[in-house]
Order: structure tokens, then C-alpha cells, then sequence
């Protein structure tokens, strides 16, 4: 059976434009406080918006991302236009990046982002393809 | 520990958010990676660091820090600020660097 959604919403990102990160992050922060959900669903649902965030601004054309939540499930997909992964393993790697010296000065591209993910996911994949973009899929059960 | 008496111990300048001092200090943390702070870092905390644009408004934000501390002479971008005052962040700055700034901090919140 379906769960029933509480909320569901679509956000556009814009690769390259950092003026904005953090926008979508906070802002189903505040909904899923609203709603009542626990301090670390909170914590774990926001960081793993925002590094998802920083992804597509860091290293895409441009993505999607979708954010549904039902009352036992949070539901996260960064689906972006752009270069994809191509070893995923080694992205996975605290400490790997691919990203440019200017992301690097501002304090990003630290090779964290997709471990940051994985630890506040209870399931997390990643689809990617060379050339033509990446899909992280992020589930957070609430229990 | 309040904002405010760190503000005045440290002797740091308030760039932004004066009416916010009052705020209690849970903690600090001290880190230039953005996603490092945000993942270890806790509410309530003061954050010490030496990046000054205005992305790091939204990491204090989010993690809901008391306040962010600019260390040795970094001065708050004019975004950064705009951003701040916004989202009710307090911006302080100083001329010490970031280990002294920590120390001090850490041993005041002991006491």
C-alpha cells in the first residue's frame, strides 16, 4: 500500500549558482519541524538536502529535487543534467573529490558530501551515468 | 554561558545581529569545510572559522548556531552579512586566530 504523503514539492537547482545553497535545505527543515518529526530526523533530513544541494551547484548543468514525505518516510531525489560519477566506490571515499580549486576555497569539495549522505540515509543509492548526469536516492525512516 | 559575555571576554566586534547575544553557548566548533561543520557541529554552537561568504550563513542556520566567529581579521563579505541579518546569525569578528579563540572559549564554557 502507498503510504499517504503529508508533503510533496519539486525544487529546481541551477548549477554554478552558490548564492542560494542551502535554500531547500532549510526550508523542508522548517516543514518537517513543523510537523513534529524528532531533532535528529531534522538534523539528518537537512544535511542530507543540503549536501545534495551542494552537489548539483558544485558540478552540474542543473537538477531536480524532489522531497516527499509520509509520516514513517522521508523521501529525497537529486536528479541532476551533468558529468555523472564514474567510480562510484571511490566517490563514496571520505576524502575523494573531483571538485575545482575556486569550490575548494569557499570550503566545498571536501570529498564529504556523499558520506554525509550515507550516514544520515537508511538507504541511499546512487545512478549514474557518464556524460549525462547522476540520481542520488535518499530514504529516512522515522521511527 | 551567553553570547554576550563571550562577546565582551574576547573582546570580539559585533558585526550583525546585536539584539541576538543573549543566546545561550552550547559548545563550539571550528572548521573551514562546510560539510564537516555541518555534520559535527551542534545547535547552539559557536562556530570558528575563516571562511567569510555568504554560504556559511545558511550552515549556521541550518545546525542553528548561536553565533559565527570570523578569526584572525576576516571580515564578513557584504552578502555574508545581508544574509545574517536575515536569518538572525550573529556575525562577530577578531584579529586572534582560531586556536586561541577555541581555547579561550573552551576554557570559559568549562568553568
Amino acid at each position: 500500500m502507498v503510504p499517504t504523503l503529508k508533503y510533496k514539492n519539486t525544487f529546481p537547482v541551477e548549477g554554478g549558482n552558490f548564492d542560494n545553497a542551502g535554500v531547500i535545505s532549510l526550508q523542508i527543515k522548517n516543514i518537517i519541524r513543523d510537523m513534529g518529526f524528532p531533532d535528529d530526523i531534522q538534523r539528518r533530513a537537512a544535511i542530507a538536502i543540503y549536501e545534495s544541494e551542494l552537489n548539483i551547484i558544485s558540478y552540474a548543468r542543473a537538477g531536480n529535487i524532489n522531497v516527499r514525505i509520509a509520516p514513517h518516510l522521508i523521501c529525497i531525489d537529486a536528479a541532476d543534467e551533468g558529468p555523472g560519477i564514474e567510480d562510484i566506490d571511490r566517490a563514496m571515499k571520505d576524502g575523494y573529490s573531483t571538485a575545482n580549486d575556486r569550490i575548494r576555497e569557499m570550503g566545498f569539495g571536501a570529498g564529504m558530501g556523499l558520506s554525509n549522505i550515507k550516514k544520515c540515509s537508511d538507504k541511499f543509492e546512487i545512478i549514474s551515468e557518464t556524460n549525462k548526469g547522476t540520481h542520488l536516492k535518499i530514504l529516512i525512516d522515522i521511527n | 554561558m551567553t553570547l554576550i559575555s563571550l562577546v565582551k571576554t574576547l573582546n570580539l566586534t559585533v558585526r550583525c545581529c546585536k539584539e541576538k547575544l543573549d543566546c545561550n553557548v552550547t559548545g563550539g566548533y571550528i572548521g573551514d569545510l562546510l560539510s564537516d561543520v555541518i555534520a559535527n557541529s551542534d545547535k547552539g554552537n559557536v562556530w570558528i572559522t575563516r571562511q567569510s561568504h555568504q554560504n556559511i550563513v545558511a550552515v549556521a542556520e541550518l545546525k542553528e548556531h548561536a553565533g559565527i566567529i570570523l578569526v584572525r581579521g576576516r571580515e564578513p563579505e557584504e552578502e555574508t552579512l545581508e544574509k545574517a541579518v536575515k536569518a538572525g546569525i550573529p556575525i562577530l569578528s577578531t584579529a586572534l586566530p582560531g586556536f586561541e579563540v577555541a581555547g579561550r572559549i573552551y576554557e570559559l564554557i568549562k568553568r
